[in-house]
């Protein structure tokens, strides 16, 4: 059970990895990291899963139905498109295809 | 019941695998060497999440997710595929949307069940699904405004107290859904007026701000997701929510701060596209024709050629590298200024450019290349406007001032290439297209590319 003050040091601690991440990134990165943060809160689509798993009514099964539609098009999308602005980054010492 | 334990400790085990791998992936896409590798490990993390969910004990309606979850990603998939590099920005709000969305559509689930989980549960998932709702529409807003669907901004005079009012109604519902943890339809009032806060609350927003509030409603779905985490004691959840939570956040003020806007400024003020009275500009535009620009180029030292989104507009990055190149093989010094808010967003145009293959160790922020201008024989400006215009060091007037801006103005020679006379993005007249050594060149900015490689090439 991830209760009371350990789940207060898991998010203190998630909070200042992720401040400590970004805290030195050039602005050249800084789309592609809001698109690849953007992919990373993707997981919310494993809740989601959960959540139409346990569903019984007809309205719990039609609103777990569109949250994992949506947090699968998180997931998906945010992937497909960081991946292709990152895939363009280069070095002027690589040859480009 | 040990099949079941153990079960349990494989599910835990995956999601503790693939928090590590996004933590990792994170910090490998902070920098450009590795960013490429990062999208991948996290990438990996997250099918091995999904995967392992799959096992969840207690569950069914697999079907139903299957297909759910198959008509979400190849919907994704097609349109993160298709998208042209410049509409970047949008696609990633409506995918920040719909993160949101699914965070308000757990909390909905949850909070329908009527099951008591206490009240610190109960008030993270209230919470996590409110933010989560306002993070759903007003990425939605945001995804049609960038979009061009919806192009004005509305505006009222009581707005402001219309957000708190409707702010006000949901926080009470929120607090009395905490306390009773149960009516369907108040949960259902609960949500629609989640959804109309976000609606509300991005509508006054003009367009260049815009980024700025995306990259806040990321951060906000962070945290929704996070808070759902809590509640369906999901440890990847948790730690990847929070994670994003506080990275969004701190970009968001990174970008706030590169505009020169406080986020308070952004959220309550409502810059963003008015078209303001600036003062009059003495002097004159005066015009240069191609071939003139393409001999001052080519028998120049160093050219620094600063882009703005105009450029990307026009589809004139693939030309600008070329003539670069040309330049560079006649061996001048050329480098690329970029400002952190050409383009759409920070990092945008540094997107476009590597699209069109340019070397990211030509480009160089405004900090890094700001004192060179003044030993650059040419600043070639290119679909840039407010991010060049001395007035933001000059004019306290100026709606601008105090923004940081390349110093285009301090080379030798200025050469502006522009479609017409107007003025740009923010309606602030260019101070900088008056200057004695500014040069306006009229045009499209791939056909005058064009033409600019067609002239060096045959000196």
């Amino acid at each position: 059970m991830i209760d009371g003050f350990i789940a207060l040091y898991i998010f203190m601690l998630a909070a200042f990895t992720g401040y400590e991440i970004i805290g030195r990134v050039p602005s050249i990165l800084h789309t592609p990291l809001m698109s690849g943060s953007n992919f990373v809160h993707g997981i919310v689509l494993v809740g989601a899963m959960v959540a139409l798993g346990r569903a019984d009514t007809t309205l719990e099964l039609v609103i777990g139905f569109i949250g994992v539609f949506l947090g699968a098009g998180n997931a998906v999308g945010g992937y497909v498109v960081t991946e292709r602005m990152l895939e363009m980054f280069k070095s002027s010492k690589e040859k480009s295809s | 019941m040990t099949e079941f334990v153990s079960m349990r400790s494989v599910i835990e085990a995956s999601y503790f695998i693939a928090a590590i791998l996004f933590i990792f992936g994170l910090k490998r896409m902070s920098s450009p060497v590795t960013a490429r590798g990062g999208i991948i490990w996290a990438g990996a993390g997250m099918v091995v999440a999904t995967l392992v969910t799959f096992l969840y004990p207690g569950m069914g309606n697999y079907p139903l997710m299957m297909v759910a979850i198959f008509i979400g990603g190849v919907l994704a998939w097609v349109s993160g595929k298709k998208v042209a590099m410049t509409d970047m920005p949008q696609m990633i709000a409506l995918y920040n949307g719909m993160g949101g969305g699914a965070a308000a559509a757990i909390a909905a689930v949850e909070l329908l069940s009527g099951e008591d989980h206490g009240l610190v549960f109960g008030i993270l998932a209230v919470l996590g699904g409110m933010i989560g709702a306002v993070s759903f529409s007003g990425s939605l807003v945001a995804f049609a405004k960038l979009q061009g669907i919806m192009k004005r901004t509305f505006r009222f005079g009581a707005q402001q107290f219309v957000n708190l009012l409707v702010l006000a109604a949901t926080v009470i519902l929120a607090g009395i859904i905490v306390i009773q943890h149960s009516g369907v339809n108040l949960v259902v009032v609960f949500f629609l007026l989640a959804l109309i806060l976000g609606v509300t609350m991005t509508l006054p927003i003009g367009g260049a701000d815009m980024p700025v509030v995306i990259s806040l409603y990321n951060a906000l779905t962070g945290l929704a997701v996070a808070f759902e985490g809590f509640v369906l004691q999901n440890a990847a959840m948790i730690i990847a929510g929070t994670v994003v939570g506080s990275a969004g956040t701190l970009l968001t003020q990174l970008m706030a701060k590169a505009m020169n806007r406080s986020l308070a400024n952004v959220l309550f003020s409502g810059f963003g596209d008015e078209a303001i009275e600036a003062s009059e500009i003495a002097g004159s535009m005066k015009p240069i024709e191609a071939p003139d620009v393409a001999v001052m180029m080519a028998f120049a030292d160093k050219v620094l050629i600063v882009p703005g989104y105009g450029m990307a507009v026009a589809q004139a990055q693939h030309k600008v590298w070329e003539l670069a190149q040309l330049l560079k093989d006649r061996g001048v010094d050329v480098k690329f200024a970029i400002h952190p808010v050409a383009g759409r967003m920070p990092g945008h145009m540094n997107v476009l450019l590597a699209e069109a293959g340019v070397p990211y160790d030509i480009i160089y922020d405004a900090d890094e290349i700001n004192a060179e201008f003044a030993t650059a024989d040419v600043a070639l400006v290119i679909g840039a406007n407010d991010v060049v215009n001395p007035v933001a060091r000059t004019d306290p007037a100026s709606p601008i001032y105090g923004m940081p801006i390349l110093n285009a103005d301090h080379a030798k020679n200025v050469i502006c290439v522009k479609r017409g006379q107007g003025a740009g993005f923010s309606g602030i007249e260019n101070a900088l297209f008056f200057l004695d050594q500014t040069r306006m060149l009229y045009g499209d900015g791939q056909a005058m590319a064009s033409q600019l490689i067609q002239e060096v090439k045959s000196l």
